[in-house]
Formats: structure tokens, C-alpha cells, sequence
């Protein structure tokens, strides 16, 4: 089922010529009314009436996320405060917050989005979403909420934490589609089970899951665990939050852009130049309709490849890759390049360890030593010490040969990783600090 | 003629052991036996007690990994040599012990080693022909 067919089925010259027609005007607009803007294009000898093809969208200046808080608060709002009718922010965790404006125009598109994404997930008018993302400055829980009502469903909005109740609600009300992100979807059945509830065997059917990175093998895990389809959505709050991209329930090969409202490329990280379809690059973003807060060339950090090939599904938008790793999330060890997602992945396959793990980084001497700390589980608990160190032998060995570095495996008590509500936190590094 | 014990997973952290203790006290669970084994990192603490299921229920609520193993109790005079009898009998029958640990009966005459071996009903056949006294579950529970 398609939400908005006329738009998720474009034609690639249609949807082509109406990125052009809506870029041309964004750097219009942009460049009258965001002073920064004007000054960027300027710095770069470029002018909005430069833009003749969509190729053109090189010549433009990127912006990261160093701008938006260097702009904080309103210093990239391109209509005055009066057409801003809501405000959003990071957490601030990794630095000043960055804030997001929307217009009325903006909220409405957004809900449309999301709402596409729902059905694309395979949820319909007539299922109830549960909604676990947090309320509040963070853009997961409105943004989920506003799409669900947009497509017609019963939203419960639980928003995040009270896991227990959670878990009692999933069974009292019975809902058919869950919003949440995928390590507290984990998180969710494991409390269940301590509660005699076991998820799997409520209606439940699909679970839209997004907000921090995750692998195949952890989708594998949670459609066991809670007995749905694990469905992957993606957004960010500077290009608009939840919505940007989705996959479907017929593929959930790739996550659907919603191009008509977003122009994607993926760049090489470093040299900031173009990469073609089917190669791995950092994924960029620029907004052609957004009203409140519109981005040029928005460089995610998020590390992804581009597939234009048309879906099963019908829907003819370019789809990317499930984002397992960013290119600001990289650790360097030793020389050595590794992502979470990859240690995630080899948790998994091992004896089917809880995907609940940290990475620890010191710097010992002139040397960095990586610890991995893992929950310990009934399923892999034994009275004898030697199968425990089986195990972390057995991680050890599939480390130091799928990725190359080494690393120690420490088994640690269930539920002593901190479980958060948002986005997990997988690396403690300690080599920076003095 | 089997004992359930109960194996509980800690970390090497200060006051974890003194966590489970507490607990145990709390549910009026009294502990019959133990023992724990550690390496640098984590330890596992085997508990033979009163009350094994009130025991895991307890420990598995205040979120510890908690397993159950068949052990065999067995008893054995106080005396140089009772030990090596059994473990000489073991051995000739191929048995192996995974881990044991021993303790002292308030009355001083007898000794009960608790045996993990690796096949059990074999162990226990084993020992059950050559008469050696074997304490039920039950029984040691109660003790």
C-alpha cells in the first residue's frame, strides 16, 4: 500500500524536474533571507540563478551541524519567528544544541511524510501505534504521533521510560504498531519476559524502529524476540526528523527517500566530492521544501550508498542503505578502522550474545586498547568458568579476525550497560581526556 | 538423589557478593553451602540453600543471571582418606569432576562434598553400588 501514490511513484525525469524546479527556488529564497546563506554562496562565487541542472546542486556550499550551532538559536531561521509555530532541539549532548524551526506548512508536510512511512512499514489507517519515542524537544515522539494521526491510526502516546508499564500497555491495548528505538524494543521484551508477558505472543505486528544505528543481525534478533517485522525508519532533526527515509515491509531492502521533499547525494567524506550510485559515501541532504529551517547540502555524517533501481514495492524513490555506521563514529585503533555495528554484528553471531555492549577505549602509553563489555544472558550463562571464558575467547578470536585489532572481552552483569531511552551509547572513549 | 544448586553470575565489583547475601536474608533463605569460583573479571557463586525457587525468584528479580545445575551430595566420615576413596572410585569409573567443594556438619563426625560431575546419573550409579551415602535434596536443604 502507498500512502501518496502520484508522488512515491514518480517517474525518474518527472521527480527529476520537480527537484530542479523546487531547488531553484530554495536558493532563492535562501540566499534573501538567511544571511548566512548569502554569505556562504558568496565565499563561494555562486549565485542561485547558477543552478540550471540538478548536477548544478555541486556548486553549493555544504552545511554541518558546527554551522547550526555556531547560528544558535534562530540564526538560520529563513522566515520571521511570527510563521514558526514550533521548535525543536538536539539534546546538546556532544556540544551546543542545535534548534530546529517549523512552519505550519512544515508540521503539515511532516506528518504527510511520516504518515507515507507508516503505511510503507505496512501499518493502515485502522491499526493503533504505540509511540515510545520521547515527547519533547526531541522530533521522534511528535514527529511519529503527528504521522500516525495523519494516517488515520489510534496513537497511544506513551512516550519513553515507565518500561514496565510499557510492557502493560502492549498487552492491555493490544496495538498493532510500536514507534520506539530498536535497542529499547530489546530492552521491551526482556522486561517482558521478567513479567511473564512475553510479546511474541500479543498482536503486535510491526515495529518502526530508528534513532541510533543498527545492523541486519539485530534486526534478526528483535523480529525473533517480539515475533513482527522490524522495520527501518531514518530522519534527523536538521533536515526535519523522523520520515526522511523508510523501508518498506515488501522489500526492507534499502529505506525509501522521500525525494520529492529531499535531494540526496553521498559525497567521499573527506574530499567532500560526489560518489555515484552504489558507492559508499557520507550521505548529504538538502530540503527543497522546508519553509522554517531550509538546509543546503546538509553533510549527516551518516555513512550510507545510493540505490536508484526501482523497489517491488513500486515505489520508484532512490533508496539507501541501512546507515550501520558514521563517519564521525568511527573509531581508529591502532591504525584500524571500526564501527560498533561491525562488533554488533560479531556479538550476534556468537552464540547469539544480547546486543547489549559497550566499547571501551583507552590509551595505555603510546598504545589504545579496546574493551568490549558484554551482558551476560541465561541463554549463554553456565555454573562453570571455563565455558564463560569460551565465550570471550571465542569473541576475542572472531574480533582480532573479522576486524583486525584486539580487543578484550569482558562479560558483565545483565542490565549493568545503561539502558537508554534514545539513542544507545556504545563507546566510552577515554583516550582524549586528560 | 540429585541436589539443585543455584549459580549466579557477578562481576568483580566491590559489595556484589554482599548484594546477594542481603538478598538471601531478606527472603529468609539460609544458605546450606558454597562456594565461588572467580578469574580477574567475574566470578560465579554456587549456593546450595533452603529455599531454592524462593532463592531464584529473589535474585532473579533484583536482576542477577541465576542458573540451576544438578550437584550430588554425598557424605563421607571426617577422617584422613574419605575423599580419595571416592575420588579413586570416580576415576577408575572415568567420571570426571567438573568442580567440588566440601563442608563440615555441625556435628563434627561427617563431612559432604557437593560433586559437579560431567555425567551425573552415572556418578550417582556409581556411587549408589558402592554404598556410599548419598543426602537428597531434601534432605540437605532441611539439614
Amino acid at each position: 500500500m502507498i500512502y501518496d501514490v502520484r508522488n512515491e511513484t514518480l517517474p525518474r525525469e518527472e521527480m527529476e524536474a520537480l527537484q530542479l524546479r523546487r531547488l531553484k527556488s530554495l536558493c532563492e529564497r535562501v540566499y534573501a533571507n538567511v544571511p548566512f546563506y548569502k554569505r556562504k554562496f558568496d565565499e563561494k562565487g555562486v549565485k542561485p540563478q547558477d543552478i540550471k541542472t540538478l548536477k548544478d546542486v555541486s556548486l553549493l556550499p555544504f552545511t554541518v551541524k558546527q554551522d547550526l550551532r555556531d547560528q544558535y538559536p534562530f540564526g538560520m531561521f529563513a522566515v520571521p519567528k511570527d510563521q514558526i509555530v514550533r521548535i525543536h532541539s538536539s539534546s546538546g549532548t556532544t556540544g551546543t544544541a542545535t534548534v530546529v524551526g517549523y512552519t505550519k506548512r512544515d508540521i503539515e508536510n511532516w506528518g504527510e511524510l511520516v504518515a507515507r512511512c507508516m503505511m510503507a512499514a505496512g501499518a493502515s489507517a485502522a491499526d493503533t501505534v504505540h509511540n515510545a519515542y520521547g515527547y519533547g524537544l526531541f522530533t521522534g515522539g511528535l514527529g511519529a504521533h503527528y504521522g500516525a494521526e495523519a494516517l488515520g491510526a489510534t496513537v497511544v502516546p506513551m512516550s519513553g521510560g515507565s518500561t514496565r508499564r510499557q510492557v502493560t500497555l502492549l498487552k492491555d491495548f493490544a496495538p498493532d504498531v510500536i514507534c520506539c528505538t530498536p535497542s529499547y524494543a530489546l530492552f521491551l521484551a526482556e522486561t517482558g519476559l521478567e513479567m511473564g508477558i512475553d510479546i511474541r505472543e500479543l498482536p503486535l505486528r510491526i515495529g518502526i524502529f530508528g534513532a541510533e544505528p543498527w545492523t541486519n543481525e539485530m534486526r534478526a534478533d528483535i523480529e525473533k524476540k517480539l515475533g513482527i517485522t522490524a522495520i527501518d525508519i531514518y530522519g534527523l532533526s536538521e533536515i526535519m526528523g523522523p520520515g526522511v527515509a523508510i523501508e518498506c515491509a515488501v522489500a526492507q531492502d534499502g529505506l525509501h527517500i522521500q525525494e520529492d521533499h529531499f535531494l540526496a547525494e553521498t559525497i567521499d567524506p573527506v574530499s567532500g566530492e560526489p560518489v555515484g550510485p552504489g558507492e559508499e559515501g557520507e550521505l548529504v541532504f538538502t530540503t527543497l521544501t522546508k519553509e522554517g529551517i531550509p538546509l543546503i547540502r546538509y553533510r549527516t555524517r551518516d555513512l550510507t550508498t545510493l540505490n536508484y533501481t526501482p523497489c517491488k514495492c513500486g515505489r520508484t524513490t532512490a533508496r539507501m542503505k541501512r546507515v550501520t555506521g558514521r563517519s564521525d563514529d568511527m573509531l581508529i585503533i591502532r591504525g584500524v578502522n571500526v564501527f560498533p555495528s561491525q562488533i554488533e554484528s560479531i556479538l550476534i553471531d556468537t552464540e547469539g550474545l544480547t546486543p547489549h555492549y559497550q566499547l571501551i577505549i583507552e590509551r595505555q602509553g603510546n598504545l589504545d586498547t579496546l574493551e568490549v563489555q558484554v551482558e551476560v544472558n541465561e541463554s549463554l550463562f553456565s555454573d562453570e568458568i571455563k565455558s564463560l571464558q569460551r565465550v570471550e575467547s571465542k569473541v576475542m578470536k572472531n574480533i582480532k579476525e573479522f576486524l583486525g585489532v584486539t580487543a578484550k572481552v569482558k562479560l558483565v552483569e545483565p542490565k549493568s550497560i545503561e539502558r537508554s531511552l534514545g539513542k544507545a551509547k556504545r563507546i566510552i572513549d577515554n583516550r582524549h581526556k586528560d | 538423589m540429585k541436589v539443585d544448586q543455584l549459580s549466579i553470575f557477578l562481576e568483580n565489583r566491590a559489595g556484589r557478593l554482599a548484594e546477594v547475601t542481603r538478598i538471601l536474608s531478606e527472603a529468609e533463605v539460609n544458605i546450606r553451602a558454597l562456594s565461588l569460583a572467580d578469574t580477574s573479571d567475574f566470578g560465579i557463586l554456587r549456593l546450595i540453600v533452603s529455599d531454592f525457587e524462593k532463592a531464584k525468584a529473589k535474585l532473579k528479580e533484583a536482576g542477577f543471571t541465576v542458573g540451576r545445575t544438578s550437584v550430588v551430595a554425598v557424605e563421607v566420615n571426617d577422617q584422613p582418606g574419605g575423599l580419595n576413596n571416592i575420588l579413586t572410585m570416580l576415576q577408575e569409573a572415568g567420571i570426571n569432576v567438573e568442580y567440588m567443594y566440601a563442608f563440615v556438619q555441625q556435628s563434627g563426625d561427617s563431612a559432604v562434598l557437593i560433586f559437579r560431575f560431567d555425567r551425573t546419573d552415572q556418578g550417582i550409579e556409581l556411587l549408589q553400588k558402592n554404598n556410599i551415602n548419598i543426602i537428597p535434596g531434601d534432605k540437605l536443604y532441611a539439614m
